[in-house]
Formats: C-alpha cells, sequence, structure tokens
C-alpha cells in the first residue's frame, strides 16, 4: 500500500514536470544532439535528408575555411576585449552610484536606458555617429577633425576603425545589466563592515579592495560568466553596424558564420553550420570550466 | 584613559514630511567615565545608548557638546584618529577572512613610524587571540564558528591595536542564555586584565548590573541616573529606574501619604516622614515584603511558586497597577503561609519601599523614624 502510494507521488512528480521536460527535449535537447549528428554527417541536406557519409570532414572544412577564421579572431577579440572591459566599467560606475547621494535616481535610470532600447535603434545611432555617407563624415569623425585629426571610415574602413565601433556598441549594451547588477549587490552588504573598517582605519582602496569586491564577487563572477557566454554569442550587434554581408565587411562572428552557412548568400550547408556551432559550443564549456576553476578561489560566498 | 562627555546633544532631522522638529536621539549628556572601569549604558531600545556610543567612536558627529579623551578634545577627530576598539552588534567579522586575518586586519592598516613587521603583527594578534581563547581556531572563518566564538574574535580584533576605549554595542544579544552568563564574565575578565576603559551598551538591566562598575540609566535620550548598580537599584531617582532595574519587576501602587503614613488600599502599611500628604505611586521591591499573620498590608492571595532558595507569592491588591504583584521570600518561611488561605498579609521593609510624586514621577524621600 505504502509502495504503491510513493510510486503514485513519484509519478505525479513527473506529471508536474511533463510541460517542462516536452518543451525542453523539444525544443532543446533534441536539435543538440541532432547538430551533434549532422556535423559528422557529410554533404546533409535537409530538403531530402541525404548524406553522403560520416566523418570529421565537416570539422576540417571549417576549420580550413577563412570565413571561420576571420570570425573566430573577431569573436575571441570581441570577448577579450568586450568582457572585462565592461565589467570594469560597470564596477566603476556602480561604486560612484553607490556613494552619491543627489541625482541618484536619475543617473541608475539614464545608466539603465540602453538595456530597454532596441538593438536596431541603438545600430542608427551608431550610425550617425560612425557611417560616413556622401553628406557628412557623422559625428565621431566632425570631433576628429575639429581636433585636427584624420577622419577615419569607421564603417567601411581598416579592421581596427571597425573592431573599434563593435567592441565599443558591444560595451555600450552590456553595461546597464552589469550596473544594475552591482548597485544592487553593492547596496547589500552590511554597512558595520564600512564602519568596522573605518574605525580601524582603513584607507578607501584597501576597503575597496579587501571588502568590497570579496562581498561582491559571487554578482561579479556571475556577470563575468554571463558576459563570456554573452560575447562569444554575439552576431545581432555586428548586424545592426555593418549590414548581414558580415563576412564582405570582415566582421563576422561564428553565430554570424552558422548562420550564414545556413540561410545566406553562400548558405545551404547544415553540416558546416553544425560543425562550426559545435565547436562554438566547446570553445564556450571550456572557457566556461576554467572560470569556474579560478572562482574557486577568488569567489566567496 | 578617562572619557569625559561634556553636554553632548545629538539630533536627527526628522524624516516625517509634516512634522519638521528634529528627533533628539542624545540630549545633554554629561559624564566622566573615570580611567580603567567597565561602564553599562542601559535603557530601552531607542533611548539613545547606541547613538551615545557611536558619538564616543566618532562615527556620529554631535550636534552639540564634546567629547574628551583624557585631556584631548576629539569631538572632531574622526573615529580611526581617537584609538578606540569597537565591537557591532551583528560582530561585523569580515566573511571571507580567517579568523587570524580578521584579527589581522586593523594592525595591516598601520602606516607610517606605527608600521609593524610581520612578525610583530602574528606576534599581537596571536596574544589578543590567546587573550580572548580562541588560539586554537585561527585558521577557521567566521561562519564556521559558534556565535560566542564570533563575539570573542571581534573582541580581540577591536583589542589587537591596544585601543585607549573600548566600546561594545549589545555584546550579548546574539547569544544564547547559557552563553550570555559565561560572556560577560568573559568580557569583564578580559576589561579587568586589560584595564581598558570599556563602554558598553545593553537593554538588558541583569546584563548591566552584573558586570559594570557603573551603570548610566537612559530613557528617550536623556541621562535618568548614573551610579554603582547597587546603588541606583537602592536607590532609583524615579519611576522608570525603579521599573527598568530589578527582576522580578518592583510592584507599583496607587497610595496617599496622610498623617506620616503610607496608605494603600484602606491599609495604613508603613511610616513615611518627611513625604508630603497626598496621592503618591509606591513602589516595593519583591524582596521588600515581609510575611506576618498580623501584618500592616493586606492582599488576595493568588499562589505561591516554590523556587528552591525562595518562594514567589503571587497576591492582588486593589492598589496596585498591575493585576498581580509578586513578593519574594525566604523559603523558611513557607509554613507561615498556607495555600488555601485567601488572604496573606505583610510587613513591609522600609528600605525597599520608594515613593515618587504621582505627577513627575520624581523619587520622594522619607525616613521611619
Amino acid at each position: 500500500m505504502i509502495k504503491w502510494k510513493s510510486r503514485f507521488n513519484n509519478i505525479k512528480g513527473w506529471l508536474y514536470l511533463l510541460p517542462a521536460i516536452l518543451f525542453l527535449g523539444f525544443f532543446m535537447v533534441y536539435p543538440l544532439i541532432d547538430v551533434f549528428v549532422y556535423s559528422f554527417e557529410e554533404g546533409y541536406n535537409s530538403a531530402s535528408q541525404t548524406y553522403f557519409g560520416t566523418g570529421t570532414y565537416n570539422y576540417s572544412y571549417v576549420l580550413h575555411d577563412p570565413y571561420f577564421l576571420q570570425a573566430l579572431k573577431n569573436t575571441f577579440l570581441l570577448v577579450v576585449i568586450t568582457v572585462p572591459l565592461s565589467t570594469g566599467i560597470a564596477l566603476l560606475i556602480s561604486v560612484g552610484l553607490n556613494s552619491i547621494k543627489p541625482l541618484r535616481n536619475l543617473l541608475q535610470t539614464v545608466y539603465f536606458l540602453p538595456y530597454v532600447t532596441n538593438t536596431l535603434a541603438v545600430g542608427l545611432v551608431f550610425m550617425i555617429l560612425f557611417k560616413k555617407t556622401a553628406y557628412s563624415d557623422g559625428l565621431v569623425n566632425l570631433l576628429i577633425q575639429w581636433f585636427g585629426g584624420e577622419s577615419v571610415d569607421f564603417i567601411d574602413g581598416p579592421y581596427w576603425a571597425k573592431m573599434f565601433v563593435l567592441c565599443l556598441y558591444t560595451i555600450w549594451v552590456v553595461m546597464p545589466f552589469k550596473i544594475l547588477i552591482l548597485t544592487s549587490a553593492l547596496a547589500s552588504v552590511n554597512q558595520d563592515y564600512y564602519k568596522a573598517a573605518r574605525v580601524d582605519g582603513t584607507s578607501k582602496f584597501r576597503t575597496f579592495m579587501r571588502i568590497t569586491l570579496p562581498m561582491i564577487s559571487p554578482m561579479l563572477f556571475y556577470l563575468v560568466i554571463t558576459g563570456f557566454i554573452g560575447a562569444f554569442k554575439a552576431y545581432s550587434d555586428a548586424v545592426a553596424l555593418f549590414g548581414t554581408n558580415l563576412n564582405a565587411a570582415g566582421m563576422n562572428t561564428i553565430v554570424g558564420y552558422v548562420y550564414d552557412m545556413l540561410y545566406g548568400d553562400s548558405g545551404g550547408y547544415p553540416s558546416y553550420a553544425s560543425a562550426a556551432a559545435i565547436i562554438l559550443f566547446a570553445i564556450v564549456l571550456t572557457i566556461t570550466c576554467i572560470n569556474l576553476l579560478i572562482s574557486r578561489k577568488n569567489v566567496h560566498y | 584613559m578617562k572619557v569625559v562627555l561634556r553636554n553632548l546633544t545629538k539630533k536627527f532631522p526628522s524624516r516625517d514630511k509634516k512634522n519638521k522638529t528634529d528627533v533628539v536621539a542624545v540630549s545633554n549628556f554629561d559624564f566622566e567615565i573615570p580611567d580603567g572601569k567597565l561602564i553599562g549604558l542601559l535603557g530601552p531600545s531607542g533611548c539613545g545608548k547606541s547613538t551615545t556610543l557611536n558619538l564616543i567612536s566618532g562615527l556620529e558627529k554631535p550636534t552639540e557638546g564634546q567629547v574628551f579623551f583624557g585631556e584631548d578634545d576629539v569631538t572632531n577627530l574622526p573615529p580611526e584618529h581617537r584609538g578606540i576598539g569597537l565591537v557591532f552588534q551583528n560582530y561585523a567579522l569580515y566573511p571571507h577572512l580567517t579568523v587570524r586575518q580578521n584579527i589581522l586586519f586593523p594592525l595591516e592598516n598601520l602606516k607610517g613610524k606605527d608600521k609593524l613587521s610581520k612578525e610583530e603583527m602574528l606576534e599581537k594578534a596571536t596574544e589578543a587571540a590567546k587573550l580572548v581563547q580562541i588560539d586554537e581556531l585561527m585558521e577557521r572563518k567566521p561562519g564556521e564558528l559558534s556565535g560566542g566564538q564570533q563575539q570573542r574574535v571581534a573582541i580581540a580584533r577591536a583589542l589587537v591595536k591596544r585601543p585607549k576605549v573600548l566600546l561594545l554595542d549589545e555584546p550579548l544579544s546574539n547569544l544564547d542564555a547559557r552563553l550570555r552568563l559565561q560572556t560577560r564574565e568573559e568580557i569583564k575578565r578580559i576589561q579587568k586584565e586589560t584595564g581598558i576603559t570599556t563602554i558598553f551598551v545593553t537593554h538588558d538591566q541583569e546584563e548591566a548590573m552584573s558586570i559594570s562598575d557603573m551603570i548610566v540609566v537612559m530613557k528617550d535620550g536623556m541621562v535618568q541616573q548614573i551610579g554603582r548598580p547597587q546603588e541606583v537599584y537602592d536607590n532609583p531617582a524615579n519611576l522608570f529606574v525603579a521599573k527598568f532595574l530589578g527582576t522580578p519587576p518592583v510592584n507599583i501602587f496607587q497610595g496617599q501619604v496622610k498623617d506620616g503614613q503610607l496608605v494603600l488600599g484602606e491599609d495604613a502599611v508603613l511610616p513615611v516622614k518627611g513625604a508630603p500628604d497626598g496621592p503618591v505611586l509606591a513602589g516595593i521591591r519583591p524582596e521588600g515584603f515581609l510575611l506576618r499573620k498580623s501584618g500592616a498590608f493586606r492582599c488576595q492571595l493568588s499562589s505561591v511558586e516554590v523556587m528552591g532558595r525562595d518562594i514567589s507569592v503571587v497576591a492582588s491588591n486593589k492598589a496596585a497597577m498591575s493585576p498581580m504583584i509578586r513578593a519574594i521570600i525566604g523559603s523558611e518561611n513557607l509554613a507561615e503561609v498556607s495555600v488555601d488561605a485567601s488572604q496573606v498579609s505583610f510587613d513591609l521593609k522600609p528600605s525597599k519601599v520608594f515613593l515618587f510624586d504621582k505627577r513627575t514621577e520624581e523619587r520622594l524621600h522619607f525616613n521611619t523614624k
């Protein structure tokens, strides 16, 4: 009797989980496995559901494709530059916000605005700032010229200029969320710690390094991990700035490459797309594992 | 180091938009704390005792008045330059640092000529840890310690710089009853061993009475009475102090002074020469009752609680301000009271009876001869 009852409870539990499991299984787990399978099927055609053979040729192709290598380089640069910078600047702004009283609410709102603004709308604003047209060189170039510099084509010009705009754009877009998280993390640190530090004559800098940072380290760590993952998955930002033909602009990202392989002008290669996606997955997994290992020492819960 | 508070006043601006009057947290605090004593600041919550502590520590600036450490005016000195050790109510131990790192923390802040070598710091930290008997726990994190141990670490951290004054904010409130007894002895011992002038804040009168050399009773920012614990207990300045000190609390009665006699209900219970005639409030300590068959003060017996050493006689009286009054009597008198009786009579010990003006609630003095 009791056994039957516990079994029924078990079934009841699974029953409650069923909708979520069905959804996740259908739209997350099954595609994931499928992508993994495709990546080993050479010349898979989704219309006829046929392929020539199995093997690692797709990976070899992707890894030798100059467009993919360009996308890989772009993505890595984007990650390495924007994650530390955006987290660092967000931390500075949050500390600033936390230590002022007047205008704090207003500034908090201002800093949060980019978060609720549409990516493409922001891209348009960046166009006005940076794009060279027949009529104007863009606002930034006007400033550069005003200071006596040479105007630069940020959208169709040299690689470093395009990278600069892309990084600036990414930082600008991801910052509001980081500031939101960090200001609330800073506000939740018990004020008594600061009082104790003050009584002990701790300098401002030391208080920040030895007390504030460790206290908010879990939140900081969360932001770094999600920052890494988000930057590796960057795509829409590049599209907003450089249009859909990213390969031509030399500004493609890995996700962009996957998309192009599927639907772009050069598309129709689900096998290559799958291989690239699996490579991206492996990279993100590795980086996240490294992050977790580092955090064990430096994050205090 | 003696600590002198002169006309210390702290007002906080009102948060209430309609009522702009300032909130007076501490009003005109005037007191000289002698060197090397343990002082208890005592009062109900919201009486300004913690604010007073913050004023002494320098975390708050007084609106008026001055604070002296010895002969030096430290009123405008920031806390880090006052040479104080402060123990917070929640201890404020840095959770990510070990006990050793926590105790070392204040030492690592020293700059210039006070800077210590690594060995000197470790030695001092170990010394402080030994004093509070936590030298076995140096590598643990605060989260792995019990409340009592955390308290000791906090005290060690406050003491490691050899402060001139040690301030403790509600040091025992986060401990359970048994630890509280133990820790308050510990605080007394540490204070005696170091000889540092120590001021602690508490709302628990028993705690304050048991270890302080002197207690300061506060209410609504005003100092009610300052004195040695026994003195204050035996000689309360007003009704508030009488009610606040003592467990079980003092019994309060509505009474009359008529022809040099204190009248409670219909009974003239005690000759009180020197007290002006008229209505008064009478406070009688529980131990001020003497069980007598022919006693002058008659009450309706409610129950008798035997507590071993003493018995507690619970009775009621029309004149009493509370529904029940409680008398503590030596257990040898147990035979004198029969549980079935409906009435019980007492004589009163004159030294345990206090009269207060009904309006001002100030003490009215009398003599029995």
